[in-house]
């Protein structure tokens, strides 16, 4: 098991939701918001708690831009590049990103619903709205020690 | 009783400030020894003036906006509390011109209540709908939604009374009500205000939904980008439990009708129904062949009604005040109010809900304002699957029909302008990158031929040698995904691509070649 999640963690989630119906994403979104991603050890048991293959299982997994099967990192910025950000300048936010340090994700999103204050992005889960370039770059500044 | 100051808390007004100026609020009143209540409230939607500050006064209700936290002290030294003057006052909110134009039903409580509060949702009418239907019974009601004329409002504007028939039809089973809260739509964000703002009137309205039809249970799949309304309709629905009207035994009628929040996972293919369907029952979320319809094999194989929030949350009103009061909004075929939500460079950005009729000039003009800099060059309504509209399109009015019949759509009302520094190419390759990056995959057409049309955009904003050939190629392209996808994703693609070509030629073939 991962450091986060221990196996014991683990079947106590499955426990608490395979006896609802449809118990699949709630279940991985419940794995994910514990150790931030679905672990390979995560598979097997949940695969054969919900009666599916472990095809199937992983097939879900990839279908959906949420899940992730490998460990995050730090940091996650997701832009909005939606077409109401990207009139507002969506572009130059993705370009100042690029200078991100190495332990923060960056991710495109199409709308954060905060379209009447764009361009939107959403960094360690706040909101952010009617950004530029400049206070793209103070989010790392922020961050340092 | 001390003054009442509102701000909201909704997640966009927050993302602006709203809960700084609120603990600036406190803290200023504390030193200053004076007492007003702070209440944390829905958002009206006018997010220009956003921190929005409202004071009752005689008046009504007073506001200012927008408000840093660094504002706070000038504005009680101007006599905040009383409605004093002040360069950030805007005076009556109601009477403000973009306010005071429209006709707020299903939006009436926005910035009114405290969202959560199940007494202001009581005082405010909430509530009065669902007993309305338990007395007058199922039939009663579904002849007063049918005289409403209430069209789905989650872009295939299909008459709600007939879907409910079709759930109804099929004999003795179970059933469910599902609310697509998927909101995927850019430039759309009145579902989420609704259910930031107003999560009863949704629960409401799915309780009503649900007598009628006949299901005990109900799920509302919101798309994961909405944290905040995913919480706080998780929160409603423990309330309303409490409080009798969810559950087992809805206001006394001895009727069951449970309710389930299910997070979504970042697809927004899952906002068509019978992908939304497959997914809350754990599959990848692939759109289903139809027939059959949901309403006749939905959910776990069993009939189901699939409503967009909007639509569901229509109901109470529609129940409360009869069907004709909300007919008598509206013009043709198109009734009753719609909710258009304002984005991109606009002045005036936000929430406006008005009876079909307004033309689109009025929305982008008279309530938006016009461009923040430069002037309006083009207006996508509908989503990113909606068409282009010009400034030569400012006449057609707010009707399904009326846009149908200009090659346009209203879709779920998103309004995105866009300013003269738009270059509308790129918008098209906007467009087949998301059809690329959202396919659900299951037809070829849209999970190939949306990567090389991204291509052939691409090509063009190079400076395509070919240029006429490559857009005489696109617009087949997007021809064969009309004629030939399973769904509207690739279906409405031509949509946006051939609008931006026709108004914008120059754009795809005037490009410098390299
Ligand atoms: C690609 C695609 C995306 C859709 N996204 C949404 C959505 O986000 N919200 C919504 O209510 N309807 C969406 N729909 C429409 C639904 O399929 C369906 O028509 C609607 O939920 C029915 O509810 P209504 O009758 O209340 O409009 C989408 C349809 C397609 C084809
Ligand atoms: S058109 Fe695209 S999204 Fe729709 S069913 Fe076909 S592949 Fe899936
Ligand atoms: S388009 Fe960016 S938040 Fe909606």
């Amino acid at each position: 098991m991962t450091d986060t999640l221990t196996e014991d963690a683990l079947a106590a989630l499955i426990e608490q939701h395979r006896g609802r119906r449809g118990a699949l994403l709630p279940l991985l979104h419940a794995v994910q918001a514990t150790c931030g991603y679905i672990p390979d050890a995560a598979i097997a048991p949940i695969a054969s708690a919900l009666r599916i293959s472990r095809a199937e299982l992983e097939g879900v997994i990839s279908f959906y831009a949420d899940f992730r099967r490998s460990a995050p990192n730090a940091h996650r910025l997701r832009i909005c590049r939606a077409e109401s950000c990207r009139a507002m300048g969506s572009e130059a936010l993705w370009q100042a990103a690029q200078s991100a340090p190495s332990d923060t994700d960056i991710e495109v999103v199409y709308c954060l619903g905060a379209c009447a204050a764009s361009p939107a992005a959403e960094y360690d889960g706040r909101l952010l709205c009617r950004l530029d370039a400049a206070r793209i770059a103070r989010l790392w500044q922020e961050d340092q020690p | 009783m001390s003054v009442r100051v509102r701000i909201s808390e909704d997640s966009v007004a927050c993302a602006l400030g709203a809960d700084d100026v609120a603990r600036a609020l406190a803290a200023a009143l504390a030193v200053r020894g004076l007492t007003a209540d702070i209440v944390r409230v829905s958002a009206r939607g006018l997010y220009w003036l956003e921190p929005l500050l409202e004071v009752d006064t005689d008046a009504g209700s007073f506001g200012y906006g927008p408000v840093t936290d660094a504002d706070i002290d000038s504005l009680l030294d101007a006599g905040l509390l009383q409605g004093g003057a002040h360069p950030l006052a805007l005076g009556p909110v109601d009477a403000l011109p973009f306010l005071a134009r429209q006709q707020r039903l299903v939006f009436a409580r926005a910035g009114l209540i405290r969202p959560l509060s199940l007494d202001d949702y009581l005082e405010s009418g909430g509530y009065a709908g669902l007993k309305r239907v338990l007395e007058t019974g199922e039939d009663a009601f579904i002849a007063e939604l049918e005289a409403s004329g209430l069209r789905g409002r989650g872009g295939a504007a299909f008459p709600a009374h007939i879907k409910w028939q079709g759930v109804r039809a099929q004999g003795d089973t179970e059933r469910f009500v599902v609310c697509n809260a998927d909101e995927g739509d850019s430039g759309a964000y009145a579902d989420r205000m609704l259910m930031e703002g107003d999560p009863y009137a949704l629960l409401e309205g799915m309780t009503i939904a649900a007598l009628c039809v006949g299901a005990e249970q109900g799920y509302v799949y919101v798309r994961s980008e909405y944290p905040h309304a995913i919480e706080k309709l998780k929160q409603a629905v423990a309330h309303a439990e409490a409080a009798g009207f969810l559950g087992e035994d809805i206001a006394g009628s001895g009727r069951a009708f449970r309710v389930e929040v299910r997070a979504g996972a970042g697809a927004y293919i899952c906002g068509e129904e019978s992908a939304l369907i497959e997914s809350i029952e754990g599959k990848r979320g692939q759109v289903r062949a139809r027939p059959p319809l949901p309403a006749v094999c939905g959910l776990f194989g069993k009939p189901t009604l699939v409503h967009n929030v909007l639509s569901l949350a229509s109901l109470p009103v529609i129940a409360r005040d009869g069907g004709a009061a909300f007919y008598h909004f509206g013009r043709e075929r198109s009734r009753g109010t719609l909710a258009l939500t304002l984005a991109g460079c606009l002045r005036r950005c936000g929430l406006i809900e008005t009876a079909f009729g307004p033309t689109l000039g009025e929305l982008v003009d008279d309530f938006g304002g016009g461009a923040k800099m430069g002037r309006v060059k083009a207006v996508q309504v509908g989503g990113p699957l909606g068409a282009w509209l010009t400034v030569d399109d400012f006449d057609l009015p707010l009707d399904y029909e009326a846009f149908a019949a200009r090659g346009a759509i209203l879709g779920h009302g998103s309004v995105v302008a866009v300013d003269e520094a738009c270059d509308m190419a790129g918008m098209a390759r906007l467009a087949f990158t998301f059809c690329a990056a959202e396919s659900c995959g299951k037809c070829t057409p849209c999970r190939v031929g949306s990567v090389r049309g991204g291509e052939i955009v691409e090509r063009l904003m190079a400076g395509s040698h070919h240029a006429a050939d490559d857009v005489a190629l696109l617009l087949e392209l997007t021809d064969t995904l009309r004629d030939a996808s399973l769904c509207a994703l690739g279906g409405m693609l031509h949509y946006p691509v051939r609008s931006a070509i026709e108004h914008f030629p120059d754009e795809f073939t005037g490009r410098d070649t390299r």
